[in-house]
């Protein structure tokens, strides 16, 4: 059912259409050619009676409720299925209308049950709305056949499917198809027998539904609804905010019961309005919000002096002043630089911009990062260098123009899954789609979607398949030479085109290296030159490797050099993990820059910061996180202030982390959770949901959206409060009333930012970076006409083997990746039903592979790398080719991180996740193994902490 | 801090310069990336490794580039 404050318009609105005018019962209209005449009746005001069309779905014409009269004409056409025509007089209102519609909703009624008191959708029920429109209290059909009583399939942990209250007007399964395109959902059989079923006719949950929800909501009765809303849980208000899972940043309605004191979130309803979502959700944003309300959060600060002593619940008054001594005695003791901080991408743009102010001005040192370290730090290297911004190029709606989708290193239907159904969508358009990747992703074969190539190459070798698509594209002539003539460097080009030229970089000379053959490899070369708009979409299968900046400007080289870049339909687009990923990093989390990308040793924008916080800043880059950790372990960094990451889990070779945080004097961790860096901490700050708290996160799409407080902070202080509170205790004053008030001093010292405020965030919904005179109302696509750093870069990007190797002892390479159900390092999504999708990490492993070891599917298996060993179950998988290995990270049971290496990307030290040389074997003794594990763990590192 | 380590990142950040750079140009792009990249402790640990063990394990661009930093750095070692 809608959201509580939408007013649906039956069909959606045409793409664009020179203006026609036309009456509806007397009233003239004006809509876009391609409008509904139902869709117009709505503009008008005007609500036509109607239940299979929603203005998700295309129209269907099934219901035969929306008929109306057009003079002129004959009969009674469909308003769902007949367009606007200039001149057209229309008539929604008569008695015969009123005479078909009553009796089409006689026969639905004849099977539906008139229990409404009791029913979840009780007052929002459009067959209940609709029976009342033409004045149907009961069926004239008394003694006709029932679908009663049927069982109700309650398998899905957030829905339930009771298919006595279902009419089958389809929006269910058209809502799968058209928009979240599984196909998961069929009408089964035919007349009388006709229903809905999922899969073949399996439980929900053991169909392959992918738990978006768009059939929840598109269902007009209650015979999908959310189980939130049984026991007749009302919806008092609805309240615009913003998702904290993935980068796509969907806009959501919360609907709001409870009561003053205590409220509830009842539903998630993805907003129809939304930019970035368009009224599409997964079954993470939808559903899975429940953790913010879990027993686990830590709503009491604690401290601790030492982290083999227990925690002490204590007053924020006494955490907080306990936290800026400890920062001032480590500071005294060991030197100003000797504490830094961590900003979260979890974190709204507000939070993220004052913990790096508190670290530059309060701590008076560079030692700030963030977590897109870990993640997408490649991205703003390479993109920076290459064409001038270290964003993405494109809104996401840009794929509905795009031929060719080149993807790479992404998996989207996992990792963002609403992107991934409008990517789907411009694909059974007829889209082109080369994918690049290791694994078997579920881009490369699903219901209408096929890839035209699936390059699977060796993980590790993304910059040699990338040499080799560009050898293919110039070798054959296929760049565009005027464009790059008029928008490059072309000294630069001369010297890439020479570089990729050369025999080596043939797709023959590296077949060997990427263990793709050639022919395949130039097809899709050609493909992508030459088939239409072209625009390259990935993910952290591209940044996460040693050479991931040198792929980050291998992609940008080959968009240049094809013209794909400055329009719709093309670009270069990073698929970014968290929510705020890209507004962490605009907010001037990096050790080298402040917010807008700008270098800390450029004095005119130091002084520009100086001024406004009236302190002196240091002209020097700070630490990164890996050096943090190696500072550490040499006692020249002693303390830090963490919000919202846990780095113990997700960063790699945990090993080495671990021995780092030991060696810590004081680590301040605010999360909601005690997560697994909190072990080692000494402060522990309660944090905020993003139901808890008003700020902004920034999208891949650099679209920044509101995200709006809706119950109060659990624990008292929302994140931006808690460190205005440390900052006061430091001494240096913060006192903002509202995260407003932080926005606008980002807008004044961040030229991208320049136009951006909390009022015109209210009046346009959201807005796309940059924003400024030039620009004010956003940028959708960038680079038009010209490249940010005025002629775009090309770079040589030689292929360099990872330093990581198979061996005879560590034969296999282990890479990483995310799935569906779950999040990141999992502290969100593990505290949810989610986990009846996924309850452990799992180890894929091809069936060669499997079979020479004697491991079949759910064994126990040990995997064990250079730096560690961990226990998993086995999935023997042909989705991973013979030779490599595949696992998430989601759960500290399996800390898959344990065996995953410090080797770093060469310009940005992002971690080389996706390559570690490994061994598998099966256990029997999973627990035993894990102790033996844990036990050589304890017993020594590598590198031992130096301690004062 | 490991010094091992920060020779491997210096060497890798030398692999990228040496075919993206110009030959005369790719020493000064190495000391470049590493002013504006690198903590000052990291940049003073690499130097005295180059003045103090002749950069031991670092290949020869890397070891022009940690010099034609150490010529630029104000305060030297």
């Amino acid at each position: 059912m809608f959201a509580i404050d939408y007013h649906d318009h039956g069909t959606a609105a045409p793409l664009a259409g020179a203006p026609v005018t036309l009456q509806i019962d007397g009233h003239e209209v004006t809509v876009p050619a391609g409008t509904s005449l139902m869709r117009a009746a709505a503009l008008a005001g005007i609500d036509v009676p109607k239940l299979c069309a929603t203005d998700t779905l295309k129209a269907f014409g099934s219901c035969r409720l929306c008929l109306v009269q057009v003079e002129g004409r004959k009969g009674y056409p469909a308003s769902c299925t007949t367009l606007a025509e200039a001149g057209m007089k229309v008539r929604t209102q008569s008695p015969d209308l009123q005479r078909l519609r009553r009796g089409v909703i006689d026969l639905y009624v004849s099977d539906h049950p008139l229990e409404c008191d009791d029913c979840a959708a009780n007052g929002h029920c459009e067959l209940q709305s609709m029976a009342a429109v033409v004045g149907v209290t009961q069926t004239s059909y008394a003694r006709g056949a029932m679908h009663r009583p049927l069982a109700v399939d309650r398998s899905n942990p957030y829905f339930e499917f009771d298919p006595q209250l279902c009419i089958v007007c389809s929006r269910c399964v058209r809502a799968c198809d058209e928009v979240q395109g599984t196909f998961a959902l069929t009408v089964q059989s035919r007349g009388f027998a006709s229903k809905i079923a999922a899969s073949e006719d399996r439980p929900f949950l053991e169909s392959e539904c992918v738990s978006c929800g768009a059939c929840v909501e598109a269902c007009p009765t209650a015979a999908l609804s959310e189980k939130s809303l049984a026991h007749g849980k009302a919806r008092e208000r609805a309240v615009t905010t913003t998702c904290a899972y993935c980068g796509v940043g969907c806009s959501f309605t919360a609907e709001v019961g409870g009561t003053a004191e205590a409220p509830e979130v009842v539903r998630m309803v993805p907003n129809r309005n939304g930019h970035a979502n368009h009224g599409h959700a997964c079954v993470k944003g939808r559903f899975a919000y429940g953790y913010a309300m879990h027993s686990d959060r830590q709503l009491k600060p604690m401290i601790r002096k030492s982290i083999r002593e227990s925690w002490r619940e204590v007053s924020w008054d006494e955490a907080i002043a306990y936290a800026a001594s400890e920062i001032r005695r480590v500071q005294a003791k060991y030197g100003r630089d000797a504490v830094g901080g961590i900003t979260s991408s979890r974190c709204t743009n507000e939070e993220t911009f004052l913990v790096q102010k508190l670290v530059r001005a309060a701590f008076g040192t560079n030692n700030v990062d963030t977590c897109a370290r870990v993640c997408h730090s490649p991205t703003g290297y390479g993109l920076k260098s290459t064409l001038g911004e270290s964003a993405g190029t494109q809104a996401f709606t840009s794929v509905s123009q795009t031929d060719v989708i080149l993807l790479i290193g992404a998996n989207p239907t996992d990792g963002h899954p609403v992107f991934a159904s409008q990517m789907k969508q411009r694909l059974r358009e007829g889209a082109k789609l080369i994918v690049i990747d290791p694994r078997a992703i579920g881009l490369v074969r699903s219901p209408h979607v096929t890839a035209d190539f699936h390059l699977q190459l060796r993980p590790g070798t993304n910059v040699a398949m990338l040499n080799a698509l560009a050898h293919v594209v110039v070798t054959e002539g296929l760049t565009r030479e005027q464009y790059v003539a008029e928008r490059c460097e072309v000294p630069s080009y001369e010297r890439w085109k020479a570089f990729v030229s050369e025999p080596h970089n043939s797709p023959e000379a590296l077949a060997e290296v990427t263990g793709v053959p050639a022919e395949q490899v130039r097809r899709a070369a050609r493909l992508y030159a030459t088939g239409g708009n072209g625009a390259i979409y990935y993910g952290l299968g591209v940044t996460e490797h040693s050479q991931g900046s040198t792929a980050v400007m291998a992609l940008a080289n080959l968009a240049m050099a094809t013209g794909n870049l400055g329009r719709e339909g093309v670009g270069v687009n990073p698929l970014r993990g968290q929510n705020n990923v890209q507004g962490s990093c605009d907010m001037g989390s990096f050790p080298h820059e402040f917010s807008g990308y700008r270098h800390v040793s450029d004095p005119a924008v130091r002084a520009l910061f100086e001024q406004a916080w009236g302190v002196k800043l240091d002209p020097e880059p700070g630490l990164r996180i890996p050096n943090m950790f190696e500072a550490a372990l040499d006692g020249t960094f002693r303390a830090m202030y963490v919000q919202g990451e846990d780095f113990v889990q997700s960063d790699p070779d945990t090993h080495h982390v671990t021995h780092a945080m030991e060696a810590m004097e004081c680590v301040i961790v605010q999360d909601l959770f005690l997560n697994e860096t909190a072990q080692f901490a000494h402060v522990f700050l309660p944090g905020s949901s993003f139901l808890e708290k008003d700020g902004t996160f920034t999208n891949a799409e650099r679209r920044i959206s509101r995200v709006r407080q809706i119950i109060p902070p659990r624990a008292g202080y929302a994140d931006w409060e808690v460190t205005m509170l440390l900052s006061n205790a430091l001494g240096y004053p913060m006192n903002y009333r509202h995260p407003a008030e932080i926005m606008d001093e980002i807008a004044r010292l961040t030229p991208t930012f320049e136009g951006v405020s909390y009022a015109k965030l209210d009046r346009l919904g959201s807005i796309q970076w940059p924003c400024n005179e030039a620009a004010p109302e956003g940028t959708p696509t960038m680079h038009v006409g010209q490249f940010v750093r005025g002629k775009g870069r090309f770079y040589t990007t030689e292929y360099v083997p990872t330093s990581e190797r198979v061996n005879s002892r560590f034969p296999l390479i282990l890479t990483t990746g995310r799935i569906l159900s779950q999040y990141n390092v999992g502290a969100q999504t593990r505290r949810t039903d989610n986990v009846v999708w996924h309850e452990e990490d799992l180890l894929e492993i091809h069936p060669h592979d499997a079979e020479t070891r004697g491991i079949a599917d759910g064994d126990w298996v040990g995997l064990t790398s250079r730096t560690g060993e961990t226990v998993l179950r086995a999935r023997v998988s042909e989705r991973i080719a013979p030779g490599v290995v595949y696992t998430t990270f989601h759960f500290p049971q399996t800390q898959a991180n344990i065996v995953t290496t410090e080797n770093s990307d060469w310009a940005t030290n992002c971690p080389e996740y996706k390559v570690t040389a490994v061994e598998v074997v099966r256990i029997t003794q999973a627990e035993a193994w894990r102790a033996r594990a844990a036990q050589e763990r304890a017993a020594g590192s590598s590198r031992q902490p130096v301690h004062a | 801090m490991n010094i091992d380590l920060l020779t491997k990142m210096a060497n890798e950040i030398s692999a990228f310069f040496a075919t993206e750079s110009p030959p005369d140009q790719a020493a000064q792009d190495v000391a470049q990336h590493l002013r504006r990249f690198w903590e000052p402790r990291m940049r003073r640990q690499i130097i005295a490794h180059v003045r103090e063990h002749g950069g031991a394990g670092l290949t020869d661009l890397a070891r022009r580039g940690v010099e034609t930093l150490a010529a630029g750095e104000s305060d030297g070692a």
